[in-house]
């Protein structure tokens, strides 16, 4: 297994963004965004559908590369092959074998991360019992409901216990009761030292987050606590608030 | 209204999708004119090795569209008909002219006894021509020399399509988007299908070459493990072929449409049909076919019984092919991972 390479000093950023610029066919899809998420924040994005979240942490990841600006995580700069292994990403899509059975899928993946044998047993029990999803190991994945996929996808992506969790609209079709423990769980992960990025439409997601980064139009219009960002706004709640600003932010330019 | 609506969306999809429409109009035009080189090229001349033959007859082939040539000993004659430089010889032992054919090819078996026939007048006039042949027999059938060919035309094909749908399902389901977002390299990715498949196609290898010789009574005079070695190599090239083409394609349908691009040409120029009637630069397009290769290569072990060293050749061939395809997917790969 590659030894990692970033630096461990908890002063350096987990995610430090400088003047990232992303073009597809010439129409500018992210500009000029400089971000910085200290270790172990829970950061929410969150913008219109088509604002660039999905885009932006591709980036970060190093999945996707800039066209302008630098990308450094946990010190290192991207793309680098070897932070994969500090990563922990859920992609939007449900990107599961659909052939295989829950467990196949989450052996797979494990091992991709080198966890094999014991460990790798016991991963699959802690991730798959955080997403409620332990009895239904051996089903198929095609036999999955909607929300099924969308849990064993988070379980993958919490494995091999990432220093950092990027998450592309996790909860989508996740019923409340569940969608409440794993974000417990996210709090907690975060406590714990992990830095947790999130992307999310649910305003009530977006108010559990240390800080929130408000896009609009691949511009990051806003990046403060959720309450300060209301209070800013002048509105009394972060849904008006996110329509204020987007109405602002477009209205600049 | 519904089926309108239907059908204005299928052609407004079908102008958007360019290469579906090059295939719809261009393809059988490709088609058409492989088929009309192959078949409405030179006819086919056949080489005859003639050994101390009277002049009275030597005479006779003068003017015609075979190519003669005059050996003085037996040795130099039967090197050139091993080689395929030769189709036939043709000498006297007493009074009977006595005919070696090489064999392996049906119907140039007949071009050749059509010919000796036209203008020796042997039968009618009473001239008994005593046939032999070197490889196979009178009764090899056509199946029996390109069925060799045609073992070698499957696992390719099947194996490419297989290779081409399965690398392009994990593009479009998004589970290598996932893949590339583990610590997993390039390469790996490359030689992990490689394996995966590989194994599926040894025992496809495997079961073709089986069912070909014992189910469909083939002619084999061969080794076996050579047949499957070809049949293996041949199947790699199609499968680093296969997921190399797949980046290229954003659907299965457009994968079926690499068929006629790049399946069937090579089905032309592998020995199905034979080349000698093609035009001569023409047929230098064989030399980037993969399946000419294996295909020659099986049709020397089985009809011929070949060896390491004949076919050796072919071999290197063949694992270069696979080689070049792999490393270039690993570079394609990179469209979607940059490192
Ligand atoms: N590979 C691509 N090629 C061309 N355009 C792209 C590509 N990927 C994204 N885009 C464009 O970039 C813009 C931002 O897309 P992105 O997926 O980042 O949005 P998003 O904020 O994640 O939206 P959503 O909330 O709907 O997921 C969109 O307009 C999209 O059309
Ligand atoms: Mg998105």
């Amino acid at each position: 297994m590659s030894t990692n390479v970033h630096n461990s000093n908890p002063e350096i950023a987990a995610v430090d963004l400088k003047d990232i610029s992303r073009t597809f066919h010439s129409r500018t899809v992210l500009s000029n965004i400089s971000l910085s998420i200290p270790r172990g924040e829970l950061f929410g994005l969150l913008g219109p559908s088509g604002s660039g979240k999905t885009t932006l942490i591709k980036i970060m990841t190093g999945i996707d590369r800039s066209d302008a600006g630098s990308v450094h995580m946990l010190g290192v700069p991207m793309p680098q092959l070897s932070m994969l292994q500090s990563f922990g990403y859920m992609a939007q899509s449900d990107a599961l074998y659909n052939e295989l059975t829950g467990k196949q899928n989450l052996s797979f993946f494990g091992a991709m991360f080198g966890l094999k044998g014991a460990l790798l047993k016991e991963r699959i029990q802690m991730a798959t019992d955080l997403v409620d999803l332990s009895q239904h190991l051996h089903r198929g994945v095609s036999t999955y409901s909607g929300g099924m996929k969308r849990r064993l996808s988070l379980a993958i992506a919490l494995l091999h216990e990432p220093k950092l969790l990027i998450l592309d609209e996790p909860t989508i079709g996740i019923d409340p009761v569940l969608r409440k423990s794993i974000w417990m769980e996210l709090t907690a992960l975060s406590k714990q030292g992990v830095t947790i990025i999130v992307t999310t439409h649910a305003m009530d997601e977006a108010m559990k987050c240390d800080r929130l980064g408000l896009i609009r139009d691949g511009k990051l219009i806003a990046v403060n606590t959720p309450q300060a960002i209301i209070e800013s706004a002048g509105c009394s709640t972060l849904e008006d608030a996110f329509i204020a600003l987007g109405q602002k932010g477009g209205a600049e330019q | 209204m519904r089926i309108r609506a239907l059908a204005i969306r299928i052609i407004r999809q079908f102008l958007r999708d360019k290469r579906t429409l090059a295939l719809l109009f261009l393809a059988p035009l490709l088609i058409l004119s492989l088929m009309k080189l192959v078949f409405a090229g030179q006819s086919v001349s056949p080489a005859i090795g003639i050994i101390d033959i009277p002049p009275s007859l030597a005479s006779k082939f003068e003017g015609t569209n075979a190519t003669i040539t005059d050996y003085k000993t037996n040795e130099s004659a039967y090197s050139a008909l091993e080689e395929g430089k030769l189709d036939a010889i043709l000498q006297f032992t007493g009074d009977t002219p006595e005919l070696l054919l090489e064999g392996s090819d049906p119907s140039i078996n007949k071009a050749v006894l059509l010919f000796l026939q036209s203008s020796l007048q042997t039968g009618n006039s009473g001239i008994a021509l005593s046939i032999h042949y070197l490889h196979g027999g009178p009764d090899m059938a056509p199946f029996d020399s390109f069925g060799p060919v045609l073992i070698g035309f499957f696992s390719f094909f099947f194996v490419f399509i297989l290779a081409g749908v399965s690398f392009l399902r994990e593009r479009t389901s998004g589970t290598l988007e996932r893949l590339l977002t583990t610590p997993i390299r390039r390469s790996e990715v490359v030689l992990g299908y490689l394996t995966g498949f590989g194994i599926f196609t040894l025992l496809q290898a495997t079961l073709i070459a089986w069912f070909s010789v014992d189910v469909l009574g083939l002619y084999m005079v061969g080794n076996i493990g050579s047949i499957l070695l070809i049949n293996l190599l041949l199947s790699l090239t199609a499968l680093t072929l296969g997921t190399l083409l797949s980046s290229f394609a954003s659907s299965e349908f457009q994968i079926i449409q690499f068929i006629p691009i790049v399946i069937v040409p090579q089905a032309f120029f592998s020995g199905l049909f034979n080349l000698d009637a093609m035009n001569p630069w023409l047929q230098k397009l064989s030399y980037i076919m993969p399946l000419k290769y294996g295909a020659d290569a099986m049709k020397g072990i089985m009809i011929r019984g070949e060896g390491w060293n004949d076919y050796q050749l072919d071999v290197y061939v063949l694992v270069g092919f696979s080689l070049v395809f792999a490393i270039l997917n690993v570079l394609a790969l990179k469209k979607h991972r940059s490192m």
